[in-house]
């Protein structure tokens, strides 16, 4: 930082495209939005407009969110959902994260491919894909009726019924799992990987079980990597609407899609706003929270 | 977004073409500028034009069109409501219309560039959403109604009860994504008109909705047909169009519009405020609405056409296809969804919100 300050021109022009590109295509929009929350369908000649908006500072729309019990709900529902979601990745992320940094050096980068691969296509196709694997003709069924008939169950018990994967909260979470893993894995893999293993043998020849190394010595060590884990996939499962789209049953509305719809089929983008503004809101406060957490880890320490 | 450009071909009228084009920007002022450019931005849906129609209208006048897709009405109305980002040509559905009109998003059509507006059927030159068809010109037309799988589902009543009402085919039943279709019907089954703004109306299909929602698979957005043919659901509300176009594969499909009626929608061909190529705007509707070019196009997408020099071209495969083109006793029972305010478009998506969240 100090060499910074003495080489002022260098620092500005290192740091005026991001600055730029934050103002202008982040800031400015966010602004433009957080306006909008304050704002209502403008009446012209006695009638409401369809497309001006007019800024009055009102809270009515903010208002309107947090009267009506229905958003509540959803905000709750999409709370729940997106935490069920995080957790599960972090249960099945950590031991995958755990078995790329322990693989030899050779594995590695072809196993990090792996996880990231998923990457190169397209959300909307990935989620399409599952569509395929779980509905009730789809991958799933078709292998369990093929276990189902080889072991000759069908004959005990009658035809393989299908199991209802699809159209549910269950297909949603799984949904989301998926598709934010790397998210997960990633963070943990890189905290993993600076490990210090002699810590683990120091452990584990002073008497400590396996669990009890585990738990007291790798998970307070690989904390900050599940902390940015958890914020990482958290935050955009909470705001994703797709998903639940796609393979949500008729109560899987999240909020995302509730502000979705504002912004197409209901026209109101004032009142969007004013939702996506508290959904930001929530997520400052699971920050807030986050930073809490490490600033207590820290005393801690 | 698929982008359709033609191969470029050189002939004479685009070389010269190019070389005034060229000159015009040289030396000339944009207004004094002869003709347009040979270009036309169409916003359309996706699989709702004849497999060689552009090619064809590229052919015969060089006007090469440039198509963008949109899934829904709303993405429409929201790419457009900040104004034109550079479209000539859109395909918007009758409220729609209505609602652009209100909002002075539609420009007017000069019908003396139209010609062949001479062949549209007799029911189909003027509109409730736009008296004289001032800014509209019909383009296709069609129901809402149930597509079922008869095999599973053996014989029904032509009724929405099955849908609406009934636990018969439950976890089996799959509605529309879209709140005003979903509550609209709803009203429609319980004897209201699917306009009706009553809020005790709106109340009623609401409540019908969240009774029978433990019976619904799902709110499907427009794939309640793939529904049908992965065995997903066995009965499913969806647009007459994408039934047919399963039916074709799948002989157990099967598609009724219910005797309580439904709604009925047209599809128009509107000119966006600020389009840059009114002229090949113009000349692109007088194509479709041409005898030829229009039989090709609704023998291809197998929607119902208002124009009657085309529909005369077609055999009786698609003219007496029952899915296509309703009874008449059945289409005097259908509504056209109106455009009734900002205010009903807020309760029916309110309403919509308690019935997911429900």
């Amino acid at each position: 930082m100090e060499s910074f300050r003495k080489n002022q021109r260098v620092f500005w022009t290192l740091a005026s495209p991001g600055s730029f590109w934050l103002l202008f295509f982040f800031l400015v929009p966010l602004g433009i939005v957080w306006m909008l929350s304050f704002g209502e369908k403008a009446v012209i000649d006695g009638k409401i407009s369809i497309t001006e908006t007019e800024i009055t500072w009102t809270l009515a729309n903010y208002v309107r969110a947090l009267a009506d019990p229905v958003y509540l709900v959803i905000i709750w529902k999409s709370v729940w959902i997106s935490a069920l979601a995080t957790i599960l990745c972090l249960v099945i992320a950590y031991p995958v994260a755990f078995v790329i940094s322990f693989a030899s050096r050779r594995w590695q980068p072809w196993l990090l491919l792996a996880v990231i691969l998923p990457f190169w296509i397209n959300l909307l196709i990935r989620t399409y894909a599952l569509i395929a694997v779980f509905r009730t003709r789809g991958y799933v069924n078709f292998t369990l009726e093929w276990i189902y008939d080889a072991l000759w169950l069908d004959r005990l018990f009658g035809p393989f019924e299908p199991l209802e994967l699809l159209y549910n909260d269950f297909a949603v979470v799984a949904g989301l799992v998926y598709v934010f893993m790397p998210f997960m894995v990633l963070p943990l893999y890189a905290s993993i990987e600076r490990l210090d293993r002699s810590m683990l043998e120091a452990s584990l020849d002073l008497g400590a079980s396996q669990m009890a190394t585990f738990l007291r010595v790798t998970v307070p060590l690989t904390m900050p990597g599940i902390v940015s884990g958890l914020i990482l996939v958290f935050i955009p499962c909470l705001g994703s609407f797709l998903t639940a789209d796609l393979l949500g049953g008729t109560n899987a509305t999240m909020i995302g899609n509730v502000i979705e719809r504002q912004f197409k089929a209901a026209n109101d983008w004032p009142f969007g706003s004013a939702l996506s503004f508290l959904l930001m809101y929530v997520t400052f406060g699971i920050l807030a929270l986050r930073a809490l957490l490490t600033r207590d880890a820290e005393t801690r320490a | 977004m698929k982008t359709y450009s033609p191969k470029f071909r050189p002939n004479r009228r685009s070389l010269l073409g190019g070389a005034t084009a060229l000159a015009g920007l040289s030396f000339l002022p944009r207004g004094t500028m002869a003709a347009e450019e040979k270009k036309l931005n169409f916003y359309n849906w996706d699989t709702y034009i004849g497999e060689t129609t552009l090619d064809d209208f590229n052919a015969a006048t060089g006007i090469e069109v440039k198509m963008d897709l949109f899934a829904d009405n709303d993405e429409l109305f929201a790419k457009l409501r900040e104004g034109n980002p550079g479209y000539d040509l859109i395909v918007p559905t009758n409220d729609y219309v209505e609602r652009m009109l209100v909002a002075g998003m539609l420009m007017p059509l000069d019908h003396d560039k139209i010609p062949n507006m001479s062949n549209l059927g007799a029911n189909f030159r003027d509109a409730s959403y736009d008296p004289g068809l001032k800014h509209s010109i019909p383009y296709m037309w069609g129901t809402i109604g149930v597509g079922y799988n008869a095999k599973r589902t053996g014989d029904i009543t032509k009724s929405w009860k099955h849908l609406y009402d009934s636990d018969q085919f439950a976890g089996k039943i799959s509605l529309l994504g879209d709140g005003a279709n979903v509550l609209g019907h709803a009203m429609k089954y319980l004897g209201n008109s699917l306009n009706s703004t009553d809020p005790a109306d709106i109340k009623a299909a609401e409540e019908l909705l969240i009774a029978q929602k433990e019976n619904i698979k799902v709110f499907a957005d427009d794939n309640g047909q793939d529904l049908l043919v992965s065995g997903e659901v066995v009965i499913a509300q969806e647009w007459n169009g994408d039934i047919l176009q399963v039916m074709a594969d799948d002989d157990d499909l099967s598609f009724y519009v219910p005797d309580e009626g439904g709604l009925i929608w047209q599809d128009c061909l509107c000119m966006p405020t600020g389009a840059p190529h009114p002229d090949n705007a113009h000349a692109f509707i007088n194509f479709i609405l041409d005898a030829d070019a229009g039989a090709a196009i609704a023998d291809y997408i197998q929607y119902a056409t208002p124009n009657a020099a085309a529909q005369a071209k077609l055999g009786p495969e698609y003219n007496e296809n029952p899915a296509i083109f309703p009874s008449d006793e059945t289409v005097a029972k259908c509504e056209f969804q109106l455009y009734l305010g900002e205010e009903h478009v807020k309760n029916i998506n309110d309403a919509w919100t308690r019935v997911q969240a429900a």
